[in-house]
């Protein structure tokens, strides 16, 4: 080891410490004129005009039905009876739970496994690491279009295809049904594993060395090194990992709805496309609201998790 | 004494203790080979959008996008820069991302110094639920926003994108902010508050010029998140002349179907912002993202 891991980034090191709250705090200072009251009530009216108020009014036009054009009629369960007989409402659940499988596990394994194989600090790894993270800095529309270009039937990847001799697994892959949910997973993909790897650099920067030199004096082999002493210690980062990634995939627009828009014939349609559709292209604001509650439902385990974190950490 | 002597057992591990160091050279030489490779093809999408949007329309579509360049065509960046819109895209995004940005953090930095410094009742309780409003899918607001505006007669305007923009991220900058400023010593807002400053300086004056690596931080990574953002900008806008970069790109790929010349330009030049903020403020910008992650 010729660098101490200690020795972070000195920003990141000290943000990182600073964020961590060392003990509660036997009460602040005084009572809270009426200018500290507004700086926290300010901040929370807008927050409930912009966010609070629209979510309630979002679970209630759910029970309706509604074009936007004539008022609302108070519906019942009937938006949520339709889901259930709704092909294309189960072939965007079934699509988001595959993007959720498949974009979830390969971006925290190839995070991962980045940041293990870039952790040492040696000469060049800044360029290395900074090709990585670059797409990260893009727009999912701008990385998707960039791909569009690519997934071209000239484009790069039949290109490459060919070139390895895999000239017969070449596709028209955006305009096939059975490849466009996997062809877009890609530049997500693509965009994601740099961001997951500054995240495990991090966590691995915090494991003490005197750990693997033990391991090493019991004889352990490298994957028990990384089995018994990498991952434990990495067990706060990946819980960080799992919601990040979560979150990301249930909000994961802005790619399919850039390249496919859920076609060709809803093959690659997710809950969050086909809500968009259903709101803002049918104008059935009912049933849209309707498969927004749906997400929420599905992100709700993650969001409690998250803010129970949270809240042991603002202890 | 002993260059005749055969090879025994011995010698042989003591050449190759000897030889140590080549080994660990070939082993660093076999590093650079790996992550060069690797970088390289993390780069090699890039490079070829790159070639690509210098290319003429004669040359991409005669010899195919995975030929060499046979043209130098810098009018794809024109073409997209008036043509497609680009230019106007540019401008609305910088006047959505800047106040946006800066409304998020001063509104942040407030509610996270009261919440911090003083003693509020249900302290903990504020800043779970403003970070849980964060948390939620947007897709439960977009209906509501979007009526919400109408009835307000802002409707397809820029403020009330801002508006949105500020109120969905603001949770999360308070969160982060709070768990910052908590970490000051209470020791300097006690001189403070004896030399008689009041509330206001103390957070203006002291409190914000100690939180500045946090907020630095932040500003880095909210500019891309809004920057970045397609949802928002195609719920609250129809007019295709006030969309900002992300969503005028779609405008551009509707436009120019099959020019990919001319699309590869456009996303380029919206790549471009966020590439120099990070360029410039890579360090800030990869302690927000470890910040961004609750730990």
């Amino acid at each position: 080891m010729t660098v101490a891991p200690t020795e972070a980034r000195p920003g990141t090191a000290a943000l990182r410490a600073a964020v961590r709250p060392r003990r509660p705090r036997k009460g602040g200072p005084v009572r809270p004129s009426p200018l500290i009251i507004g700086f926290v009530l300010v901040p929370l009216l807008v927050e409930a005009v912009s966010v609070f108020w629209p979510a309630i009014q979002g679970f209630y036009i759910s029970l309706t039905h509604w074009n936007g054009v004539n008022p609302p009629t108070f519906a019942g369960f009937d938006n949520y009876r339709r889901m259930f007989g709704d092909p294309v409402f189960h072939k965007a659940l079934e699509n988001t739970a595959l993007w959720l499988v498949l974009f979830g596990g390969l971006s925290a394994a190839g995070g991962l496994g980045c940041a293990m194989f870039l952790q040492r600090e040696r000469r060049g790894i800044a360029i290395y690491r900074a090709a990585m993270f670059l797409p990260v800095v893009f727009s999912l529309t701008a990385t998707a279009l960039m791909w569009q270009t690519l997934y071209q039937p000239n484009g790069m990847v039949n290109g490459l295809l060919s070139g390895i001799g895999l000239g017969g697994w070449q596709h028209a892959w955006l305009a096939n049904s059975s490849t466009a949910l996997y062809a877009q997973i890609v530049p997500a993909l693509w965009r994601e594993i740099g961001y997951v790897m500054v995240l495990y650099l991090a966590g691995l920067k915090g494991i003490d060395p005197a750990l693997y030199e033990a391991a090493k004096v019991d004889g352990a082999s490298a994957w028990q090194q990384f089995r018994h002493v990498t991952l434990p210690q990495l067990r706060s980062v990946n819980a960080v990992v799992v919601s990040v990634i979560i979150i990301d995939s249930l909000r994961s627009f802005d790619v399919v709805w850039s390249l496919t828009q859920g076609g060709p014939y809803n093959s690659s349609q997710l809950l969050s496309t086909y809500m968009y559709q259903t709101a803002f292209v049918n104008t059935d604001f009912g049933y849209g609201c309707a498969l927004a509650v749906a997400i929420f439902v599905l992100a709700f385990g993650v969001i409690v998790s998250y803010l129970i974190r949270a809240f042991k950490e603002s202890d | 004494m002993a260059a005749t002597v055969p090879q025994s057992p011995a010698a042989a591990r003591a050449r190759a203790v000897a030889r140590r160091p080549l080994g660990k050279r070939l082993r660093t030489i076999g590093f650079h080979t790996g992550a060069s490779a690797l970088s390289l093809l993390w780069f090699l999408p890039i490079a070829l959008i790159l070639v690509i949007s210098f290319r003429s329309t004669d040359d991409v579509l005669g010899n195919g996008l995975n030929a060499l360049p046979h043209s130098f065509a810098p009018g794809n960046y024109s073409s997209a820069w008036s043509g497609g819109g680009m230019q106007q895209a540019l401008i609305n995004s910088a006047i959505v991302s800047i106040p946006a940005v800066a409304l998020t953090l001063l509104l942040a930095s407030m509610a996270a110094y009261a919440l911090s410094r003083y003693r509020i009742p249900l302290r903990r309780t504020l800043i779970l639920v403003m970070l849980g409003g964060n948390l939620l899918p947007p897709q439960i607001l977009l209906v509501p926003v979007a009526k919400l505006s109408q009835v307000l007669g802002l409707y397809d305007s820029l403020p009330v994108l801002i508006a949105v923009e500020v109120g969905f991220g603001l949770g999360f900058y308070v969160f982060v902010l709070q768990g910052f400023m908590r970490t000051i010593p209470d020791e300097i807002q006690q001189a403070a508050l004896l030399d008689g400053a009041g509330a206001f300086q103390i957070y203006w004056r002291i409190i914000l010029p100690l939180t500045r690596p946090a907020l630095a931080a932040l500003c880095a990574l909210s500019f891309t998140w809004v920057f970045n953002d397609l949802l928002w900008p195609i719920t609250v806008l129809v007019t295709q002349s006030k969309m900002p970069v992300t969503p005028a790109l779609l405008g551009l790929q509707g436009q120019y179907v099959s020019y990919w010349n001319v699309i590869a330009a456009g996303s380029v030049i919206a790549a471009i912002p966020t590439v120099a903020v990070f360029l410039r403020f890579q360090r800030h910008f990869i302690a927000g993202l470890n910040l961004g992650a609750v730990k």
